[in-house]
């Protein structure tokens, strides 16, 4: 069974294959008994899973018309808030905070009628991009357990590779759910900043954060944004739009369609062995009549450093709430005020938290705003056009998602900046607010390489017919990795 | 030395919305600690912020009432500093672009003439918690119910000289936005705040002295008392060869006695930035424009409408204009008894006396508009004379019921029966011959005021019922025959 994807496992419900509970007994089980070696979860939720499931399958032995995901468990990351369940974004700070709501898309599975095993691990706060950073500890990536899953969203893409869930939700605020996509052998996709609602989702970098699918398939991801997206009143940056079919464009064909190969993520700096599996995509995607041709960002080489001013800048402030005052982790036996912040801020965050706080604080600080932070977003304003501009020309742009393979745990902790380069190619995405999907295109030494298409503003659809058709070409989606054979 | 004294004022409005700035909970004085404060006032890991339209739509109508550029693009920064009643570690306001550009309000000083004073802008922000520091041993309470209420920060320009002109200036703007219904106006409850900026200089000096900020000041009275203290002590200082330390210092209403809080050269970096959470506040002109229509008529038109279609004098069209409740209770009264004049005086006399009296607003008067026009009515048509009519208005507020209610049961209705006065004051002179022989023999212009020992019989034969003007012209006949 868990081995099937989600568009399977709907079918296997609706024939009475297994039950909602049989499926989810299942994935407990694996997870209860395996996950030990991954560490992918932060919090295993067996008995809300199993009552939710109860529920399922009354519903689904009835004849009212069923939600796609109806009976369907999944894996949710743990920067969203769950009613009643600890919601601890991967810190110290937060590991006794049991959040009284639930964010948006929780909401919106609930209403689906699908299925919570859990919450996954994740860098704390969604700083970093090895799963490294988290209070709970590194997660091992499935392929090789002697390696990072990737991060932000490290546990929700190695529960998903060590099938434990069929899928998962991950955020984004610079690579977070393509990267780890990407490091797993999975589908992720990053949607349209504005297409799904923030609120409930631990704010990382307000105007960067988007949150999206981890999934098997692109058809599979094309399903969960079916209920992910959608505009909401509770968030302010959020699109009113008509609600939309994500699956409606997966089976256009690709004739005609232009893809831009951006001329700054091919220099010869990139990795010979991720170039040529990127080079193999092409050749698929031209047989099944796409075109490709080259573009320009020229202002990419600046999105690191843009981006590493506004992340931090944004998270400076939108962790100021956690000061031990209503909630989360206070330190013992404060003397006054000022000792309550310092002990309670300085032991409940982890050292790449502070780093980017105090990092935030500078670029905002009098006197260096306006060569901080002025001067990132206005190069967020030339990336943006970048992007524009190509968009007149090309449908989708290409781009390998990651420089490498997944790295050896431990390889970069030490040294932040190689470590801010994993997303060298994920990052302009988010500061331009575009859709962008990881689906992997080969292996190099036997561990998957991830293939990145990057859409114009709320072309998620065309984003996702693109990656589907790929993988009706290529099969690289359906390995499995080596640890998922257990159990 | 000869100082002058420069003023300038920063005056926070709570606006009278139903819900907060940016939750939906409700924006009400006086609950329950934590009763009106949901996931987003408590600042909950991943809530977001939504604007409350309405807010908007009452700052819009304070920057059309003082005739300033409403922006069509403002926008919400952070202003981040650590504070337990600040639940997400920054208050989301409004700095280089506000929602309510430069406009102006015309005081009206002593001796009669009137001064603009400019107003740099008005921003929208929310309101802070409180800290609760009794009933908790070594500790502090917080209460966040207030953490959310939408204010709106009045900024003026240094432009009063003085306690006099800061008080009219404050006065002047609570009886604008009162009248312009986007706050209760409820001083005591902390409805509206004011800091003082206070600077002085040598007379003749054209730059700025450095200034101190007294913050918080919830009544004229204190606000009055706060400006000369510390005019008083920088004097002291400068005149003893010291230096005036820019700071923010704190009035004790209790104790009268000031005192610094902190130095603004150690003040926090704030590190404003636009906050990513909200989108910029577009208002398009239609929007400015259908708010302009519902725009009550504001003080100064009021007056003026007093004036020429009432002739009410300059004094009572501005007592009478200068707050909503009261100009409407005057105008019922006015329309109800078709007497402008009468209404006036009653309003501003008895009325306003016992509402002084026992210190009650206008609209807790147990008389209403309506049954004071009644009772006025009854005067003009000559049912009770001005004399009863006091009487009838005290058994009113004592409630015993309206002015004709009272008349009938009490009969106090005014006899102005011919026959039945003409009877009464053939008794009347029949009964106190000498007084007649003494009236009869006097000189013409000595009569009348002899005249009054006459009608003081007969009023008191008559209960005090007796048509007064009817009895002279009567009583006159009579007695020169």
């Amino acid at each position: 069974m868990h081995k099937q994807t989600i568009k399977q496992l709907m079918q296997g419900l609706r024939d009475k294959s297994f039950s909602s509970t049989e499926l989810t007994q299942h994935y407990l089980n694996r997870i209860n008994s395996l996950d030990s070696e991954i560490n992918s979860f932060i919090t295993i939720t067996d008995e809300l899973a199993l009552k939710q499931a109860a529920t399922a399958d009354v519903l689904l032995a009835g004849d009212t018309k069923l939600h796609d995901l109806c009976g369907i468990p999944m894996a949710h990351k743990d920067i969203f808030c769950t009613e009643g369940v600890r919601s601890s974004c991967g810190s110290k700070m937060l590991d006794n905070f049991i959040a009284p709501y639930n964010a948006t898309i929780i909401e919106n599975f609930n209403a689906a009628g699908s299925i919570m095993l859990g919450k996954t691990n994740m860098d704390e706060f969604a700083m970093g991009s090895s799963n490294e950073t988290s209070f709970y500890g590194a997660v091992k990536n499935p392929w090789d357990l002697t390696r990072v899953p990737g991060g932000s969203s490290g546990g929700s893409a190695a529960c998903v590779a060590a099938l434990f869930a069929p899928a998962a939700t991950g955020s984004d605020t610079g690579g977070s759910i393509r990267q780890p996509a990407a490091l797993c052998g999975l589908t992720g996709l990053k949607p349209t900043y504005g297409a799904v609602s923030r609120f409930g989702m631990i704010a990382f970098a307000s105007s960067l954060d988007q949150a999206g699918p981890l999934a098997k398939t692109a058809e599979d991801a094309a399903i969960l944004m079916n209920t992910l997206a959608g505009f909401d009143a509770k968030d302010s940056t959020s699109m009113p739009r008509d609600k939309e079919d994500y699956t409606a464009k997966l089976n256009d064909k690709l004739d005609g369609i232009k893809i831009g190969l951006p001329k700054e993520f091919f220099s010869d700096d990139l990795d010979p062995e991720v170039a040529t599996l990127v080079n193999n995509a092409i050749k698929e995607l031209e047989k099944a009549g796409a075109t490709f041709k080259e573009v320009s960002l020229p202002n990419s080489e600046y999105s690191v450093p843009a981006y590493y001013v506004v992340a931090p800048a944004e998270a400076s402030t939108n962790l100021s709430r956690f000061d031990g005052v209503r909630y989360g982790y206070r330190c013992d036996k404060p003397v006054d005020l000022m000792d309550m912040y310092c002990r309670t801020r300085g032991e409940g965050f982890g050292d790449e938290v502070k780093r980017r706080i105090l990092i935030g604080t500078y670029a905002l600080s009098a006197g260096f705003y306006d060569a901080y932070y002025n001067q990132a977003q206005k190069i967020r304003r030339l990336i943006k056009n970048d992007f524009a501009a190509a968009f007149n020309d090309v449908d989708l742009i290409l781009s390998p998602t990651s420089p490498s393979a997944a790295f050896k745990l431990g390889e970069k902790t030490n040294d932040p900046v190689q470590m801010y380069l994993e997303d060298i190619y994920t990052i302009a995405v988010n500061l331009a607010g575009l859709p962008a999907i990881s689906v992997p295109c080969g292996l190099k030494n036997n561990l998957p390489v991830g293939l990145q298409l990057i859409g114009n503003a709320f072309d998620d659809a065309r984003v996702l017919n693109v990656a589907h058709q790929f993988q009706q070409l290529t099969d690289w989606h359906t390995l499995c990795a080596p640890f998922a054979k257990k159990g | 030395m000869q100082w002058e004294t420069v003023i300038g004022l920063e005056v926070h409005v709570q606006l009278a919305t139903q819900s907060k700035i940016f939750s939906g909970s409700a924006n009400k004085f006086g609950a329950e600690p934590n009763t009106q404060a949901n996931v987003v006032d408590l600042a909950l890991p991943g809530t977001l912020p939504v604007v409350n339209t309405e807010a908007l739509t009452l700052a819009i109508k304070f920057g059309l009432a003082i005739g300033a550029e409403i922006c069509t693009h403002s926008v919400f920064d952070r202003k981040n500093y650590f504070y337990p009643d600040s639940p997400k570690g920054y208050q989301t306001t409004q700095m280089d672009y506000p929602i309510v550009g430069p406009g102006e309000l015309e005081i009206e000083l002593a001796n009669g003439t009137k001064k603009s004073i400019r107003i740099h802008h008005a921003h929208l922000e929310e309101d802070a918690g409180k800290s609760l520091h009794e009933a908790f041993h070594g500790s502090t309470g917080i209460d966040l119910n207030r953490a959310g209420t939408p204010l709106i920060e009045i900024v003026s320009e240094p432009d009063m000289s003085g306690p006099a002109e800061a008080v009219a200036f404050a006065k002047k703007l609570h009886s604008l936005v009162t009248n312009i219904g986007i706050t209760d106006g409820e001083m005591s409850q902390g409805s509206m705040r004011f800091d003082v900026n206070i600077s002085i200089r040598p007379v003749g000096e054209t730059t700025l002295g450095t200034r101190t900020e007294t913050k918080n000041l919830n009544s004229f009275k204190f606000m009055e008392d706060a400006i000369n203290q510390e005019v008083e002590r920088q004097i002291e200082v400068l005149e003893s060869g010291g230096t005036i330390a820019q700071e923010t210092r704190l009035y004790n209403g209790d104790t009268g006695l000031s005192r610094p809080m902190r130095s603004k050269e150690e003040a926090n970096d704030y590190r404003y930035f636009p906050c990513p959470d909200l989108l910029p506040i577009i208002i398009d002109k239609s929007t400015i424009e259908a708010i302009r229509a519902t725009l009550p008529e504001l003080p100064e038109a009021k007056k003026a409408r007093f004036i020429a279609d009432y002739q009410l004098s300059e004094y009572d069209a501005d007592a009478l204009s200068s707050e909503t409740k009261l100009a409407s209770y005057f105008e019922t009264c006015a329309k109800t008894s078709d007497d402008a004049k009468l209404s006036a005086n009653w309003v501003m006399g008895d009325v306003s006396g016992l509402l002084n009296k026992n210190d009650m607003h206008i609209s807790a008067c147990p008389i209403s508009a309506e049954n004071l026009g009644a009772l006025i009515t009854r005067i003009k048509d000559g049912s009770i004379s001005g004399k009863i009519a006091k009487q009838v208005f005290e058994s009113m507020w004592a409630g015993e019921g309206d002015a004709d209610t009272i008349i009938d049961a009490k009969g106090l209705k005014q006899n102005s029966d011919e026959a039945a006065l003409e009877s009464m004051i053939d008794e009347v002179i029949a009964n106190n011959p000498k007084q007649v022989e003494n009236y009869r023999a006097a000189e013409a212009d000595k009569r009348k005021k002899m005249t009054g020992f006459f009608v003081g019989q007969i009023m008191k034969a008559s209960k005090g019922q007796a048509n007064p003007g009817l009895v002279n012209k009567l009583l006159a006949k009579k007695l020169n025959g």
